[in-house]
């Protein structure tokens, strides 16, 4: 499987379920679904990347085109995210400083809330 | 010679197939299991980065993937042909090698406010942006400017076991049973990648 993407509404907030590999062939999928959100004025996002298996940075680039777009909004988006090999590429390129990343997509939402 | 060698059709379908192929063949180099993510991400990158160089200038040229292993070592080097159609007349001679030693980033993806360029979410970072997340991941990274592309060359260490084939000795149930001199090692089944 290359990459599976779903996506639901919780507490007023979008969150959308990856799994698989996200690379240069699957990324343009992620890509226009969080476009579609975001022009369907969902402008707080949280990618549950629990399931993912591989992430590059033609990925990381579609999560900050994402994060970019929401807060062109004043929205935001955040990450779910335990997997050590997923994250050490936001450690690698300092985007653990960019994205919130929580351990739990409910941990996600409450400090979302939190911010508002 | 290279230990293995692949050559494939520009297209980003096959990025995958090449990570495959490079961490199977990093695991028989002996490298060790905890640094296989680090060879996938890498060899992703570079390729993908070679993919993308080539559908710019010569969609028609394969990019090559060398895969060695020297023993200690695993070595591989992802070569691109995007300069030979691609750069301006006049570009000179191939530029020295550039040695990249092993060592972090850090902030280079600068924050979004980096973004730069038309090209979509690949203007979300700086040129090069790969290059500096392979510097992160390789061992060893090299970059040469040849006469017809890039060169890509990375490595890892790899462990030689005492009977002096390349293996992860006793790492994930991987070590080659006892056996009368003379014999190639007998390897168990692997699972794939």
């Amino acid at each position: 499987m290359d990459l599976k993407l779903g996506h639901y509404n919780k507490d007023g907030i979008e969150v959308v379920d990856v799994e698989g590999e996200i690379d240069v062939y699957t990324a343009p999928r992620l890509r226009e679904l969080l476009i579609d959100l975001v022009n369907k004025n969902n402008y707080q996002l949280v990618v549950n990347m629990e399931k993912v298996e591989f992430l590059d940075s033609t990925g990381l680039g579609v999560l900050v085109g994402g994060l970019k777009r929401v807060r062109a909004h004043d929205g935001s988006l955040d990450l779910v995210c335990t997997q050590e090999r997923i994250l050490k590429i936001f450690r690698i390129t300092g985007l653990t400083k960019v994205f919130g990343i929580h351990g739990t997509v409910d941990d996600a939402i409450a400090a979302k809330k939190a911010d508002r | 010679m290279a230990t293995v060698e692949v050559s494939f059709t520009p297209l980003p379908a096959h990025v995958r197939t090449a990570r495959l192929v490079a961490t199977a063949v990093a695991r028989r180099s002996g490298v060790d299991e905890a640094l296989l993510d680090e060879v996938r991400l890498a060899v992703g990158e570079a390729c993908s980065r070679a993919v993308e160089a080539h559908r710019r200038h010569c969609p028609a040229e394969p990019v090559k993937i060398e895969m060695t292993d020297l023993g200690e070592r695993f070595v591989v080097v992802v070569s691109d042909s995007a300069a030979a159609a691609g750069r301006p007349a006049g570009a000179g001679a191939p530029a020295p090698a550039e040695d990249h030693a092993a060592g972090r980033p850090g902030a280079a993806a600068g924050g979004p406010g980096a973004a730069s360029g038309a090209g979509g979410d690949q203007g979300a970072f700086p040129p090069g942006f790969g290059l500096a997340v392979i510097s992160g991941l390789a061992d060893e990274v090299r970059v040469v400017s040849t006469g017809s592309g890039l060169s890509v060359q990375m490595s890892w260490p790899s462990v030689l076991d005492r009977t002096g084939s390349a293996g992860a000795a006793g790492a994930g149930g991987e070590s080659a049973p006892a056996r009368p001199s003379g014999e190639p090692a007998a390897r168990p089944p692997r699972s794939s990648p």
